[in-house]
Formats: C-alpha cells, structure tokens, sequence
C-alpha cells in the first residue's frame, strides 16, 4: 500500500494515499472531533466543527474531507484550532432548542458532548433571532422536531442512501431546514420508515414516535393479558443502552428485565422466524415448482415491503406472501396460543420488540389481523424497551440470566440469524435444501452470504437443482437487484432483501451510537457476530428441527401451506403512490 | 461646437477595449459579423497550427488571471485540466454574474457571444474536453437568447460539432440557466446546479481539475476571462502581457457606478491609478460633495478609502489593503454616507444569499448583521465591535466557500479604515454621516429661529413648543423623527438633524 508522510502535532505517521487527515490523526490516537461526517455516506465539510491548521494553508482545513499529502504538517489541537470550534459551536447553539433536560437525547448527543468538551458554557453567547419550526409527527414511526436540528444533513445523506430521498434542505441561508418538497408532511411522501435517519441523527431532532406509555398502559391494564415477543437482533444491541460492550449477547437479562417490567409472557420471536422458514421455504419449492413467480423476494422486512410498494410496484408479485416474524408472533398468540389456554384473543395485548421503526407502520398495514384483532398492538424498538428498563430503575447490568417463556420460547440457530443480513437466506436454504433432497447437509454454514458486504450472490446446489441466491441489504442495493429484474435479466431464484445497511443489527430503531464509532468501527459486523455466535451454539439450528414449531403443525396448522397457515401467517401487498 | 471623438472624450481616453472590443461595434446575432473581425480566427489557427500544449503556453505566457474574482492564472488552470487522463473532461464558462450593479459579463454576452464560444473551444482543444456548459443566469433573457443563436450558427458553420477544421476535434456546448442564486457563482456551486442540484458548493480538493463536472476534469472560467483568449491565441501572448502591471496583465472592465459622475463598464489597463478612474475617467464626484471611499468586488470585497486614491489597480495591490478586483463592482461613495451603513447594506446581501450548508456562514454572518443592526439603531457597546471583528474572523477562516470566506470583507474593511465611525457609533451614539436614523435628532438653530410658528404647526406630535417671535425647541423624546419641521422650515433653515 502506497503511504504518505506527514507530521500530526510534531508527531510522524505514515497514512495509506488517499486517507483524509481525520483518518490519519486517529492513526496517532488523536480523535478529531465532527458532526456532519459519515464516512462513505456524508463527506460534505459542512458543519465545520473538524478544522484543523496546517502550515502554510491559506485558512483552517476540513480535516473529515482533507487528504493527506506528502511532507504535510498539521496541528488539531492549537487554541486558533479551539477557538474555532468553540465558536461555531456557540453558532449552533444559538439558534438550538436548548432546552435539554426534556431531550430525548440528553447524556447520548453529540453536540452536548462536543459543547462540554469545549467548554461552550455561555450558551447565550451570541442572541438574536431564533426561528421556531413545528413538530412533524404525521408519519407512524417517527418525529421530526428542526428546533433542535443543527444542519448536519446526516439524515438527507442517510435517506439518499437508502434511494428514497424524501428529505432535503428547504429555503437557504439562515432559513435553511431539512424537510420533505414542498414542505410535505413525512407521511404524505414516499418514506419508508426505515429510520435510518434517526440512528444516523447527532440531536434530539430525529426520533421514533415513543409508545411506550401505551404499552405501560396496558401493563397496568387488570383485564389486559400483556405478551411480548422480542426479535433475533435486540439480545445482540439492548447491551449497548446500558453501556455494555458492542456485540454482548443479553438475551437472558433482556428476558428478565421484560418480567420485571410486568409483560405476563415473555416469547421469543426467534419462534416465529422459525416459523417463517417453514412457510417461506414451503412458498419458494412451490413456486420452482409449479412454475411460480420467481425470483422470490423475502418479505420480513417492513421497510423494504415500503419501498417495494413505493418504487417497485410491478415486482410485488416476486415477494413472498409470508407475514414478517413479528406478525407471525402475533397472529399465533392471539389464535393458537390463545385457544390453547383459554384466553379471549380481545384480552391480548401484543408487543413486539423491534430493531425496525417500519415494524411501527407495519403492525398498522391491512391484512395483519388475522384473528379479527391486530396480529400486534405496538411495537417498540430497541431504544424504547431501554428507556422503559430505565426509568422502571431495573439495574439491567445486574440481572440475572432467565430463559422465555414456553410455548413460543424454544427457537434455533437458524432463526437468530435472521438478525444480520444473509440470515434468513441460509435458514431458507438450511430447511429447504434438507425438505428438497431428503438428506441431512453436511454442513450448516452458508458462509458465502454471510458478511457486511451490500450485495452477495451464490449458487447451491439443491437436489438437482442449482439454486442462484442473492443477498441485499441497504435500499441503495435493493435497488441494482430489483433493476435487474424488472429489465428481465436477473439469474436469481431466490433473494433476500433488507432495507437497513447489514440487516436488521443496524436498524433503524436500534441504539444510536455516534458517528464516532460508525466511522470508524464496523458496528453491522461486531453486533452480527453475536448472533452468528449464538446460532453456533444452539443444539438445534435448522427450523424444521424445532420441536415446538412441529408440535404447532401437528397441533394446529396442519403443514405449510396450509389452508389455516395462509389464513393466520400470510398477507397481500399494494401499490403505493410516490407522491399522495 | 465641434464634437470629439470617442476616444478623446474624458470617459474613453484613458480606457482600451479588450474584453469589449466588439460590443456595440458588431451585430452581435451575426456571425458573419464575427467572422469580419477575425472571429473564429485563433481557433482555426490553435486547431491548425498549434498543439494542445502550445495552446497552453501561449496563455500561461500571456498573463491571463481569472476575471472572475480569484485571479487564479488562468494558463496554469488548463494546465491543471490538461494533465488529468479522463475518458470525458468539461469546460465550463461561469455567467452566473451575481454581483449587485455588476453587469460586464452581461455586455460581453450580449454584445459579443461568439468570443466566449470561441475560447470555450479553444479551451477545450487545450485541455482535451469536448464538451462545454455556459451556466448563465436567467435574469439575461437577451444575453440567453443571443447565445443560443451564436451556438446554432457556430454549429451550423461546422465551428462547434464534430471534426472542426478538419483537425479531428469535436466540442460541442449546452446552456444552463441559473435560477437566481449568488452562490451558483462559486465554481464547485456552479457545478452542482448543471448537475441537476441544489446549488451548494462541496468541499476542494478534489478541485474542479480533477473532479469536476459529473465527477470529470473540468475548467471553469468566466466570461470575461473567456472573452479575452481568442485574441491572445490570435496575437500572441507578448500583446496581452506587453499590458498592465508585473502580476496582472491585459485589462479588466470595471461596472463603475454610485456617487460619481460617469457611471457605466470601464474597461482600463491593469496598473491604472484609482484617482484617475474617478476623477479622469468617472468625471469626479457629483453635488460637489467630497470623495469618501469606493466599494470593489462586490459584496465579497472591501473598500478603498481616500488615502489610498493614488493606488494602482491590481490584483495584488487591492489584496494587500484587504481589498479585492473581484469581478469588478466598483461603487463610488460620497462623504454623505455612512460606512456602517454601508458594510451592513453588502452583509444584508450575503446573508441572503448564503445557501445555509455551512454553519458558520449560515449562523456567523447573520449573527454579524444583527450586531451591525444594533449598532446602527444605537444599541451597540465596543463589546459589539469586538464581538463583530472575532465573527468576521472566524468565518473567513472557517467557511465552506468562497461566498461565507469573504462575506465579512465589507465589514473587516470598513473597520479597518472608518473605526472611527463604529466607534461613534457606540460609544457617542452618533452616526457621523447622518445616515442611522436611529441616532439622529432633529434641533432648531436659536440664531436662525424667527418663531414663525411653522414648525411647530407641521409637527404630528407636537413635540415643538415655543411662543410667536420666540426661539422654538423641540422634545426629542416626543419626536418621532419625521423630518416635517425641516421641511416647513426651509425658508429660515434653522430646522437641522445630527
């Protein structure tokens, strides 16, 4: 590799061509503080809070978006360097919502940070005016507050990314703020309620639409039966809320600390991603064999089920028809669950813990009550659950490890997979190649879909049949995948599509972490490889192996695919316009 | 009596015409007009007789530096381009001429389209790009509509297209109208537009050389600049440099305007004396009132004041006093204006044409304004001054762009020469010109008053009392500063404001 030297506060390092003076500095230890940077996705030198001297330069220099040149000397920490930033932090604060103690964000913002570590202590430095924007909260999943929106345009960079652009700056100058065209409401445009605006926010500005209260509600409800259920990915992130480390697996403090909250039953949706194997490999060996649409698309995916409606509509026929693991969870519990023990489905109450903000939106689609009542009532993300174990005071560190309950508490190592991107493909490919040929395989470990990478394709055999699978994650990819079909040139049998960048792990409703740690850790990778990690521990790791899951057939639904099994655990989709 | 030619006239005597040699002289929608003036004769003789790199040479050699505000050397620019392997490069020519009162671009693209489109050729054939965008703004319908023609024509003559001369070289040019954004004047911001954007500008490096247009090596250049080439390709570079001063060479148009006498495009040698622009060239100071300052580059620029007449324009003579050429405003102000008014006049513009990406141009130049605001209706302390010097400071040290790196120019200038006037301002609470209406008061002259009682009458608020044939005085707090007694005095002028 070609390398550069150059001087960082006196000190030598040699960086690779090509790398900014950010990423040489952190070479040395030095951490340059930034509020618009995302590496690869928003290299726009905007907020100006990275600057930095280098001898002989005209004026201060973007060091986010600089790159290192030969014999360079910089300094990143001289008081003209401070200075600066102090200033333009007093800027931002200036026309700021400082009304921190009643924000979301307070103790994990980033300008907060930055204000405390630069000592910006007189936050009326510079007054004058202070325009004040409305709330937006028309969309199901999200709110948008610009009073405390400092400009960054991490989330247009991050909505663009996603192929969806729904965000943008409106006005310039001093009036400039970030808003849909024509000022539309979020939910009259074509957002996919991905959320990866709100993980990717420095501020309060961005966060989910908080219904925990709702759930506390029926909590304290005597004639509410409160279940949960939690997805694959949240055992590998909840950690993160109480300062664990990156990629600790909590599954068991999660479960005890859903007891504590007061829930009646604690499942695990790890049950119903089995489950969802069982329809979803069923569907794809009817469709190759009878001639079916192909290629098949994977539909546990809310946000991408969105975009598809939105920008795809004619390849609606190519998604499964199974419901996601979470409706699934649902629509058993409030049927066989519930007829099992004797409970009137209308005194269920069904949460769902959730990675996903689109999970909000999609537990209000048509065609998710299968029972005459919502498949689930609320879902929550993994943020939300953490301020509930917070403010209940449970000292979450501390619990002790407890297990789900039963009969939706057994799952395997296929279903925790379904967490990271290529998950719920090698659970396919695990139950069906073993459905197809008979034969028990050799080997579980699809290892070639596996990794962060945005597209991965592979080709297996199954019985004499050689099956072309793709894998992709991030709307941007969904999209090259979904071109090639439409132009009728896509090899694949059978894909798998994730609208959030490496699955649901970073999903829009998972723990903000700072820029910080996503330029410059691989979140995706570290919080997959929990999951990974688990699978391989389990004793069981095909779905069709779960004992529980065959007891639901034998006992209820009959087999995949079944009349009963399409009633309860499949769904329709519909065209949705771009613009309303 | 008899009269003069043109060029013995007060206005043109001291002037050349480089840039504007055909406008006004040619029919700028005929192209055989053009071609009567040897229009398209530097391109026929760069395609046939000259290599890329001679081509590259002869402007390095000639001098030429932007016209556009930078003054970048402009051989060196397409040097820049030239260097960079691409499978598609661009030129770009950059009317998006936004300056308030600036109109040379305009003059040039309405009087004389076909130089700009033959030096964006030439250009190109330099630099290796075969294809161009003039971004011009909408605001010239007439300058749009006469490039069109020149483009059609230069199309239809085998000028513009494939093979042109037979040599081999294909450039063919498009047009982009501006949507009004003074921002789209900087280069990256430029780019963006054509781009289908947002006008913002990004981040250089990678400078527009390397990754330009649609990601490709581009040259910008702006009209004037442009306008000047094909007459260094033709005439060689020693006529352009055998002009002007050691580091600016050749001429610049000057939109010449505000108190003086001659206003109108000025097109003088590098080198010329500002006293001789105002007083030979601008016939002076109108009213008999006296010189005070002049305002160059526009809203991005500084101000000269008086001791600095005998300056000699240039690039880097303005630069050294914390002035800039920029494109080439020039505003002539009187004694009877106020420099704090003025500074906040020019920052009122930038603010409003800031684009808001960055924050310290977004936030920094409108928090300027409002501390100039509140010195001018008399609110201010030397904290603000103080205050306003530290901003202006850091956003020229700290912003995106070429717009935010020099918006607090006319502040930084007027504090530099008229300190005396902030200054008075704040701690006085007095606007030495007699501008900020907020500090001034209106009194009445006890030797002149002759207690007509016609002030008195005239005052909507009766703030005037005093008897018949007794001195009259006004109650400053009860006034509301509407100048009527002033004028009902006007025979005995005792009425007076400071």
């Amino acid at each position: 590799m070609e390398t550069v030297n150059l001087k960082i506060n006196n000190m030598p390092v040699a960086a690779p061509k090509g790398a900014t003076i950010l990423e040489a500095a952190r070479l040395l230890g030095l951490e340059i503080p930034t509020l618009c940077y995302l590496k690869e996705v928003n290299e726009i030198g905007a907020c100006r809070i990275c600057m930095v001297e280098v001898k002989g330069a005209r004026s201060l220099v973007t060091a986010c978006v600089y790159p290192v040149t030969e014999g360079m000397e910089v300094f990143t920490n001289t008081e003209k360097v401070r200075q600066s930033r102090k200033l333009t932090l007093e800027l931002i604060l200036s026309t700021h919502d400082r009304r921190c103690l009643s924000c979301i964000r307070s103790g994990n913002c980033e300008l907060q940070k930055l204000c405390k570590e630069f000592g910006v202590d007189d936050e009326t430095h510079f007054e004058g005016e202070n325009i004040r924007y409305s709330f937006d909260d028309s969309a199901a999943h999200m709110v948008r507050d610009n009073n405390r929106c400092i400009l960054c345009r991490r989330c247009i960079a991050a909505c663009k990314k996603q192929d969806c652009a729904v965000i943008g700056a409106n006005a310039r100058g001093f009036n400039t703020h970030v808003g849909s065209a024509f000022e539309r409401d979020l939910a009259d445009v074509s957002c996919v309620s991905c959320g990866q605006c709100i993980v990717n926010c420095p501020t309060g500005a961005l966060c989910e639409k908080d219904d925990t209260d709702k759930v506390l509600a029926a909590i304290n409800d005597p004639d509410k039966i409160v279940v949960v259920h939690t997805a694959p990915s949240i055992r590998a992130t909840l950690g993160e809320a109480f300062g664990m480390h990156l990629g600790t697996n909590v599954e068991g403090k999660m479960v005890a600390a859903l007891r504590r909250l007061g829930f009646d039953k604690v499942f695990d949706t790890d049950f119903a991603a089995d489950l969802t194997i069982m329809e979803e490999a069923n569907e794809f060996i009817e469709r190759v064999s009878n001639g079916g649409v192909l290629p098949m698309i994977t539909s546990c995916s809310p946000g991408w089920i969105k975009y598809c409606e939105h920008y795809f509509p004619e390849q609606i026929p190519n998604i499964s028809t199974c419901k996601s693991p979470q409706q699934m969870a649902g629509a058993i519990i409030k049927s066989w669950y519930a007829e099992k023990n004797n409970i009137d489905p209308a005194k269920i109450f069904c949460v769902g813990i959730m990675p996903c903000t689109a999970k909000k939106f999609e537990t209000k689609r048509d065609y998710q009550n299968a029972t005459g009542y919502p498949d689930v009532d609320i879902a929550l993300t993994t943020r939300e659950l953490a301020r509930m174990i917070e403010s209940a005071g449970i000292y979450f560190k501390h619990l002790p490890d407890e297990k789900f309950d039963n009969p939706m508490g057994d799952s395997t190592g296929a279903s925790v997979i379904f967490g990271a991107t290529g998950g719920v493909m090698e659970a396919t490919l695990r139950t069906a190649v073993e459905t197809l040929t008979g034969e028990e395989l050799r080997s579980l470990d699809f290892t070639e879909i596996r990794g962060t990478k945005g597209i991965k394709e592979a080709t297996y055999k199954v019985g004499d049949l050689d099956v072309n699978v793709c894998v992709a994650s991030g709307l941007e990819n969904a999209r090259k995948v979904l071109e090639e079909i439409k132009a009728g040139k896509s090899k694949y049998h059978f894909i798998e599509i994730m609208a959030c960048p490496g699955g649901c792990v970073n999903g829009g409703g998972q723990p903000v972490q700072h820029a910080v740690v996503r330029n410059f850790v691989d979140l995706k990778g570290v919080r997959a490889k929990a999951l990974y990690e688990a699978d391989a521990a389990m004793p069981i790791r095909k779905s069709h192996a779960n004992p529980m899951i065959k007891k639901l057939y034998e006992e209820y639904l009959g087999e995949p695919g079944s009349h009963k099994a399409h009633k309860l655990l499949h769904t329709k989709y519909t065209p949705r316009p771009k613009y309303q | 009596m008899a009269v003069k030619p043109l060029a013995e006239t007060d206005f043109y005597k001291k002037q050349i015409r480089l840039a504007l040699r055909n406008c006004g002289v040619i029919d700028p929608e005929s192209i055989e007009e053009y071609f009567a003036v040897d229009g398209y004769q530097a391109l026929a003789k760069a395609l046939t007789q000259m290599t890329p790199e001679e081509v590259t040479q002869v402007v390095k050699d000639s001098g030429l530096r932007g016209r556009g505000g930078g003054g970048f050397p402009t051989g060196l620019k397409w040097s820049f381009t030239a260097q960079n392997d691409a499978d598609q490069k661009y030129v770009v020519c950059n009317a998006d001429e936004g300056d308030p009162g600036a109109f040379m671009d305009r003059s040039v693209l309405e009087g004389d389209p076909h130089a700009v489109v033959e030096a964006m050729a030439i250009c190109g054939y330099s630099t290796g790009a075969t294809e161009g965008y003039i971004y011009v703004r909408a605001e010239y319908p007439i300058a749009v509509k006469r490039l069109e023609i020149a483009i059609a024509d230069a199309k239809k003559h085998g000028l513009l297209g494939k093979n042109i001369f037979g040599s081999g070289f294909d450039f063919d040019l498009h047009i982009r109208l501006g949507a009004g954004a003074f921002v789209c004047g900087e280069e990256t911001a430029l780019m963006t537009s054509i781009e289908g954007n947002r006008g913002e500008p990004r981040p250089r490096p990678p400078y527009p050389a390397v990754k330009g247009l649609f990601g490709k090596p581009t040259t910008e250049c702006n009209v004037e600049t442009f306008a000047n080439v094909p007459q260094i390709i033709l005439k060689g570079a020693e006529f352009f440099a055998a002009m002007g001063t050691e580091k600016s060479k050749g001429s610049k148009v000057f939109a010449l305007g505000g108190n003086i006498n001659n206003t109108g495009l000025v097109e003088i040698p590098m080198g010329t004396k500002l006293r001789e622009v105002i007083y030979e060239i601008g016939g002076g100071i109108p009213d008999g009132r006296k010189f005070k300052a002049v305002q160059t580059g526009g809203p991005s620029g500084g101000c000269i004041p008086a001791e600095h007449l005998d300056i000699e324009i240039d690039y880097d003579n303005l630069s050294a006093i914390g002035c800039m050429i920029g494109s080439g405003g020039m505003i002539v102000i009187d004694d009877s204006k106020c420099m704090v008014d003025i500074a906040r006049f020019f920052l009122d513009f930038t603010v409003d044409e800031s684009c808001g990406k960055c924050s310290p141009c977004r936030i920094g130049t409108k928090r300027m304004l409002e501390i100039l605001d509140k010195i001018i209706e008399g609110n201010g302390t030397l904290g603000d001054v103080q205050k306003l010097e530290e901003l202006a400071a850091h956003i020229k040290d700290s912003s995106l762009c070429g717009l935010g790196q020099t918006a607090p120019n006319p502040v930084l200038a007027t504090l530099r020469f008229f300190r005396d006037e902030y200054i008075a301002h704040v701690t006085e609470k007095k606007c030495p010109a007699g501008v900020c209406k907020a500090m001034l008061n209106y009194y009445i002259d006890p030797e002149k008053c002759i207690g007509c009682t016609l002030c008195a009458r005239a005052c909507p608020t009766n703030a005037i009392s005093g008897k018949v044939k007794e001195v009259h005085t006004i109650d400053i707090d009860k006034c509301i500063k509407c100048g009527a007694c002033e004028t009902a005095c006007k025979k005995h002028n005792a009425v007076y404001k400071a």
